[in-house]
């Protein structure tokens, strides 16, 4: 035999999605909430995304290289990311605190527990956690839209509240407008602001199947519906359900961070679950906890809920019924019954 | 509407190289290669001795076994030898070489001109004499399956969904052998006088589904049934789940759904057999895939070594990677162009490229879509963990033996895991382990 064929079994062809294809998408969905973050909040906000983007990349590959491990920095998933880190950040903070979190995100939650579809916890909302509990003044230095800010050096603490804020406080409501929230023209974390851009970003990941709306949906549809029914500061249903949807970090927690594929549900009922899930206990942080905003912590509290989840919600066998089981043993009891009684 | 299923995938269909043109005879060549297993059960036993003259249609190879189908000689000419030789399947099997001598002298069975008046036993009889198996690729003898289901089933489903990429046999064949088809369901519905005949087609294969309307328009029994176009359509579990919206139980069969599934080809067969006293010595081919100079359908003889088929294809125009049997989801790769036609080859692949994206590292990134288009409802993702941790007894919580292998879970993995084949391998020992 002089020619060698091929050996491999079945299938023998394959879609031509990557995971860095994949990344990519989701690099380009962030764009629209980017673009309007450097219109609101100055070059700044573009500088530390870059810092955050390369510190996380660089941090993958020197891990990665340390401890010999094939090299992943292709598949984009460090940029990622670095860009959720960013956006999570207000555009006050230090350069330091991008080049920290990106540590703790790639190499603590991620690297160390295997890496790419191996952490359990979501790496750039672990680091905003971790950053937030570490330096509580930097990352709560809210500036407002529109003030000047240095591109490089240091920030002065110039702190504007944000809505969730001055709604925790009891503040003034009076200032608070839903068209500036939805606009992004409002203080918060760089990339958080505008709802709109996110929103838009979320349609462009579900038009190109990169995400299923499952998760964004049934997370903000709870937020949504207990937000309604039990409105706050002595403002109407819909405004309060429009300051809860718009506010804080609840677009981009529920488009970009919930639905991040290694600390989310594979199964369908199991995506519904998490995206309640993550619905409630983020009113509840708002209603009832210490801090203005619960959307980190509810995400990360369910992803460590991720493997009950799948395997408590697993679609039911094929050829069988999903209460099949169930069913079966009250069948089998009443029968016993019956024939006791007879 | 359409009839569909939930899960599955869109590969490129591939189809258009070769379904706009009429199937092409292929001369029988010099020596046929016949070996004595070509369907799921039981090998044949050669009945013939070297230096026996045999003829076309004459059957050489039998056995006493229920689940096996006889074989036929597809040349006529002198029995040369009788030996071990490679096996599409990749193993060893006993085989009959035929040296043709030109002149396919016939032996053909009786055909039975009054079959109408006949029972459903000494019909399936006839069945089983002209070793008829699946042609749509799993080669399972269709004697049994037919047996196992009189008198149990109230629908019978004609599979022409042909939902593997680059397979256009099964379309020609309803093209231009529609007749024969619509004859074979005909007695099908002889044997089943309960049920009625629905013939499946996906909706990518519109001039199909006319002809076949057409052919059946004045038979109140027979309907067509246009499938939503996606892969695996025509595995016979989704297929019944589509048409009638029936589940067949956990390792049960189609019977237990109240279904019979035969590939169009295979109906086609049994009308040759039962009207025509012809056995299976003949099949229609695909040849095609990006190394292939003309891709083309071709009837060729049982036994006919590989090689003659890419050569009546205008042979490579590209150096090929690999050569499969079979469609490019569920094929088997092979290793030489010696090995011959069986009856369950529907097409002859060659790839140029690498058309299964292999790469070094396979990683997964828990994107979900495995579990998303798997048509069984399992969680490939789950079981690719735990098998590559060889636990499995998870495995086989998570119903790994539910598995089919269609191959859908890794054609959409953008992490590249070799997820099909992980399960072949935590089905095996699977079964090992409840075996203890």
């Amino acid at each position: 035999m002089d020619k060698r064929f091929i050996m491999t079994s079945s299938p023998h062809v394959r879609s031509e999605d990557s995971t860095r294809s994949i990344m990519l998408d989701v690099l380009i969905a962030m764009l629209p909430a980017l673009v309007l973050s450097v219109y609101t909040f100055g070059a700044r906000a573009f500088m530390l995304t870059i810092v955050a983007v390369c510190s996380c990349v660089l941090f993958e590959y020197l891990y990665c290289r340390l401890i010999k491990r094939p090299q992943p920095v292709g598949d984009l998933s460090a940029a990622v990311t670095g860009v959720l880190l960013a956006y999570n950040l207000p555009v006050a903070v230090p350069i330091w605190i991008p080049v920290i979190g990106s540590f703790f995100a790639i190499v603590i939650v991620k690297q160390l527990y295997g890496g790419i579809g191996k952490n359990v916890f979501n790496p750039a909302l672990a680091a905003r956690v971790f950053l937030f509990l570490s330096w509580p003044v930097h990352m709560s230095n809210f500036t407002a839209p529109h003030s000047a800010m240095p591109l490089l050096s240091r920030v002065d603490a110039v702190v504007t509240a944000t809505p969730m804020g001055i709604v925790k406080a009891g503040g003034a409501i009076s200032g608070i407008n839903l068209m500036d929230m939805l606009l992004g023209n409002t203080g918060g974390c760089i990339g958080e602001t505008s709802a709109l851009a996110l929103i838009a970003g979320g349609v462009y990941l579900v038009a190109r199947r990169v995400i299923s709306p499952r998760i964004p949906l049934t997370y903000l549809a709870s937020v949504a519906i207990v937000s309604v029914l039990s409105p706050g500061a002595g403002l109407d249903n819909l405004t309060w359900m429009g300051l809860q949807l718009l506010g804080g970090g609840l677009m981009l927690g529920a488009i970009f961070m919930a639905t991040d594929y290694t600390t989310s549900p594979v199964t369908i009922g199991g995506q519904y679950v998490y995206g309640i899930g993550c619905g409630l206990l983020t009113i509840f942080i708002r209603y009832f906890g210490a801090y203005s905003e619960g959307v980190s912590f509810s995400i990360l509290i369910m992803n460590a809920l991720v493997w009950a989840i799948d395997m408590a919600f697993k679609p039911p066998r094929y050829g069988t019924k999903r209460f099949e089981k169930i069913e079966n043993y009250f069948k089998a009891k009443s029968k016993k019954k019956d024939g006791e009684s007879s | 509407m359409s009839y569909s299923f939930r899960g599955g995938i869109h590969p490129e269909p591939h189809k258009r190289e070769t379904s706009c043109a009429a199937i092409e005879t292929l001369p029988p060549p010099d020596e046929v290669v016949i070996p004595m297993s070509m369907h799921i059960g039981v090998p044949c036993e050669p009945i013939v001795k070297v230096g026996d003259y045999v003829r076309l249609g004459q059957k050489i190879g039998d056995s006493s076994a229920f689940v096996s189908a006889p074989i036929h000689a597809s040349v006529s000419g002198a029995v040369k030898r009788i030996a071990m030789t490679l096996h599409p399947s990749g193993s060893q099997s006993m085989a009959v070489f035929i040296e043709n001598d030109g002149k396919d002298e016939l032996y053909d069975l009786e055909p039975q001109d009054d079959w109408e008046s006949m029972s459903a036993d000494a019909l399936t009889g006839f069945v089983r004499e002209a070793g008829i198996v699946g042609h749509g690729g799993a080669a399972f003898p269709t004697q049994v399956k037919i047996r196992s289901a009189i008198g149990k089933v109230d629908t019978l489903i004609i599979n022409g969904a042909e939902c593997e990429p680059y397979i256009s046999s099964d379309h020609r064949c309803m093209l231009e052998n529609t007749k024969e088809i619509v004859g074979g369901a005909k007695i099908l519905l002889k044997m089943f006088p309960e049920a009625s005949c629905l013939i499946a087609i996906e909706s990518n294969k519109p001039d199909a589904i006319e002809a076949i309307s057409k052919a059946i328009e004045k038979d109140s029994r027979m309907q067509v049934a246009t499938l939503k176009t996606k892969y695996p359509q025509g595995s016979e579990k989704q297929l019944i789940k589509s048409v009638t919206g029936r589940e067949v139980p956990p390792g049960a069969l189609p019977v237990n759904a109240g279904c019979l599934v035969l590939n169009v080809e295979t109906t086609a067969a049994i009308y040759r057999a039962i009207v025509q006293g012809r056995p299976v010595v003949r099949r229609v081919v695909t040849v095609a895939g990006s190394a292939v100079a003309q891709p083309k359908n071709l009837k060729v003889r049982v036994g006919t070594p590989l090689k003659y088929l890419i050569e009546a294809a205008g042979g490579f125009i590209e150096e090929p990677q690999k050569i499969i049997m079979g469609g490019p989801m569920m094929g088997l790769s092979q290793f030489s162009l010696d090995v011959p036609v069986i009856k369950g080859t529907n097409a002859l692949l060659a790839f140029a490229a690498n058309e299964d994206r292999r790469v070094e590292e396979p990683k997964c990134i828990r994107c979900g879509r495995c579990v998303q288009v798997c048509p069984m409802r399992l969680l490939p993702t789950y079981m690719y963990l735990y098998a590559s941790k060889d636990n499995y007894e998870e495995c086989d919580r998570l119903h790994v033996n539910d598995c089919m292998e269609c191959g859908a879970c890794t054609f959409e993995c953008p992490g590249s895991l070799h997820l099909t084949q992980m399960f072949r391998v935590a089905k095996g020992k699977v079964m090992e382990r409840r075996k203890k």
